[in-house]
């Protein structure tokens, strides 16, 4: 139960800018998935916001107060690191309450808080076992009941799936889901799992170089990219990229040439003048295979999903990534004309902005927990 | 050779060849054959010397007067037991293995702890620290017999005069204990190389994760870094106490065991007996009861190690 606010966050590391001042407002019981490539800083952003990494310049604020020179176990927070950071000799119950044990709390209350904790992770009877006797789903369990039982305002998770197969990834990220809506916590979360972010996350904040790029729900990252780098790093297969020229552009629309025909993509195109150069942005998705469409590729690549297929496609020097269904009997080398929904267009500047969408699309304010039943009595 | 295809063990009952999943045999002649040499050798190597030693504890063998010969029975062991000298040096013995291991892990868990963290000249200190290691013992011996603990012309003496106390005559007043200091300052180090390895090898994360649940330095210390070197701290432990046992080098150079026998331990009596008494016989028997002491203490020792190394 806490709101969190990062105002203009600068981190320096003798010299070299990691985080370059970032903006953040996290509200109460929101799930908050900090994404970015290896290296964008979303660790380091992480463990400021821990305690456990000083801040260069700015401030932290949790519920309004600046809690830049608390320590790390005074701010209220748990973290779950990804490599679990269980204590080795001590046992499941021990790591749970070493927290509590610290703070000196009596033994039988320690107990019943690890017990209640336990109750909620499944891990009752693992509570007598050492670390290196359990799985690694059941050492990520207990690494979050460690987290649990201290009872934070804020949950810190440090990338905590990528350690585990992916089947027990799947399981463990609607855990994670039901445990948020169950504890009813904020929770932050850091990782560079796309579909993580995607299907956990209420706000997505991605970074890049130390910078965010675009804070936003799932539905909003993905239709209404802010800018190239956002609408390529989320989803998968990535975005295709072409350079195209205007023939026309109004607050109506931009039409632009394409090898096959022009198209008109539903954009403000103030500031827009024909002959100007912009890249158009199609997802492999919105793809579809045309024998009529305006454009032509070659075949380099199938991949096979079974219900997917994935065709990468050569013209010229442009390269397109397309997304057909599972039974599309192409060959490489075939070639093929495809065509797409220009509504589904994305239009960027030379400096990679993104021009705006005229009608917003209808599912990005949607809420996450509109996605799933929810445990919680009274809810919907 | 061809193989069978179904598992030999169904065809040769009751022989010792075993078969692994991988076919490999396990046991059997061949690999007698290529052991042989090098436990054969190590057996004699082990065997003669000790074979020779008990066979000497129960001769009569005196150098000065070789006419005395012949069997012995338990004659030098009784004489040895009932030797108050005996239990005077096995309790030095004790008494020295003892301190110099509790100041030497102590000392070097501390100092690991210590060297562990950043400073400036980190690794010229870490160096320098190490250095007494490598000093042979007879040299560092005399380097602090003449130089430091020397009444007149040690630094601790003047030390003392510096600050107007009385110089203490350290091999006369506290022989043991000057030894102690000596043997500790040469072994702390290896303790600190061993442990501040194992230091490195602590996992960062879990020190991070023991600082969110508000461990200070202290429980840090406590409760994450002390478990964690419990193996190594074991390893040190049965590592020195092998070498401790038969200090003599030390002793030799410095206090020769004195005075009277306030300094002699099991090693040292051993050479009394044998190379300024010349009872060889004597001397044999007292070596076989320090082999026996090293096994009963060897035996304990091992097992919780070993027990410590499983988990």
């Amino acid at each position: 139960m806490a709101t969190l606010q990062l105002n203009n966050i600068v981190k320096d590391f003798g010299g070299t800018q990691v985080i370059k001042g970032v903006d953040l407002e996290v509200k109460d019981r929101e799930f908050v998935v900090f994404v970015g490539p290896s290296g964008c800083g979303k660790s380091t952003l992480m463990r400021m916001i821990a305690g456990l990494e000083s801040t260069t310049s700015g401030e932290i604020a949790i519920d309004g107060e600046r809690i830049n020179e608390v320590g790390p176990a005074d701010r209220g927070l748990a973290m779950v690191f990804q490599s679990y950071a269980l204590y080795p000799h001590m046992s499941v119950e021990d790591n749970m309450g070493f927290s509590l044990r610290l703070a000196k709390v009596p033994k039988a209350e320690r107990r019943e808080k690890v017990l209640s904790a336990a109750r909620i992770l499944q891990l009752e009877p693992l509570l007598d076992r050492k670390p290196r006797a359990l799985s690694g789903g059941q050492r990520q369990r207990v690494a979050i009941g460690r987290a649990i039982v201290r009872n934070p305002s804020i949950f810190l998770f440090d990338e905590p799936l990528s350690n585990l197969d992916a089947a027990l990834r799947v399981q463990m990220r609607i855990e994670l889901a039901r445990l948020h809506e169950e504890l009813d916590a904020t929770m932050i979360y850091v990782t560079h799992d796309q579909i993580e972010a995607m299907t956990m996350a209420d706000k997505i904040v991605v970074l890049q170089d130390g910078l965010v790029e675009q804070i936003g729900s799932p539905m909003a990252l993905y239709h209404h990219p802010c800018n190239r780098f956002v609408a390529g790093f989320i989803g998968s297969p990535k975005m295709n990229f072409l350079d195209v020229e205007v023939r026309e552009a109004s607050s109506e629309g931009i039409n632009v040439a394409l090898p096959g025909g022009d198209c008109r993509v539903p954009v403000d195109g103030r500031g827009v003048s024909a002959g100007d150069t912009l890249t158009l942005g199609i997802r492999p998705e919105h793809l579809k295979l045309d024998d009529e469409g305006p454009l032509t590729g070659k075949i380099v690549v199938i991949e096979r999903l079974g219900g997917v297929t994935s065709l990468y496609l050569e013209h010229g020097d442009s390269e397109w990534i397309l997304v057909a269904d599972g039974d599309v009997a192409h060959r490489v080398h075939d070639q093929v004309r495809f065509s797409f929904d220009p509504t589904c267009g994305h239009l960027f500047k030379g400096d990679g902005e993104a021009l705006d969408h005229l009608h917003r699309h209808p599912l990005v304010d949607i809420d996450r927990k509109q996605n799933r039943v929810s445990s919680a009595p009274g809810d919907q | 050779m061809i193989r069978p295809h179904f598992p030999t063990r169904f065809l040769q009952w009751g022989t010792p060849m075993r078969e692994r999943t991988s076919g490999r045999t396990v046991g059997g002649f061949r690999n007698l054959f290529l052991q042989g040499p090098a436990v054969t050798l190590l057996l004699l190597w082990m065997l003669v010397p000790l074979g020779m030693t008990l066979w000497f504890s129960f001769q009569r063998y005196n150098l000065i007067n070789p006419m005395i010969s012949g069997f012995a029975g338990w004659d030098n062991y009784t004489y040895l037991l009932t030797d108050p000298a005996l239990w005077t040096a096995m309790g030095n013995t004790l008494l020295l293995v003892g301190w110099v291991l509790a100041i030497s892990v102590i000392g070097g868990t501390l100092l690991a702890v210590l060297f562990q963290q950043e400073f400036f000249g980190r690794g010229i200190a870490r160096l320098l620290v190490i250095a007494p290691f490598f000093v042979m013992p007879t040299v560092g011996a005399l380097v602090w017999k003449n130089m430091l603990m020397h009444p007149v012309n040690g630094v601790f003496a003047w030390l003392s005069n510096l600050l107007g106390l009385p110089v203490i005559d350290w091999f006369s007043s506290m022989p043991l204990t000057s030894i102690i200091i000596i043997v500790s300052w040469q072994w702390m180090p290896f303790a600190l190389l061993i442990l501040l390895t194992a230091i490195q090898s602590l996992d960062d994360d879990q020190v991070e994760a023991a600082r969110m649940d508000g461990a200070g330095p202290l429980a840090i210390f406590w409760f994450i870094t002390l478990p964690h070197l419990k193996r190594a701290i074991s390893v040190v432990i049965m590592i020195e106490m092998i070498f401790l046992l038969t200090i003599f080098a030390e002793i030799f150079v410095t206090t020769s065991g004195g005075p009277g026998l306030a300094s002699t331990n099991l090693a040292y009596f051993i050479y009394i007996r044998a190379l300024l008494d010349f009872d060889v016989g004597g001397a044999s028997a007292g070596g076989v009861i320090a082999i026996i002491l090293a096994n009963i203490v060897a035996i304990f020792l091992i097992r919780t190690v070993a027990k410590n190394l499983e988990t």
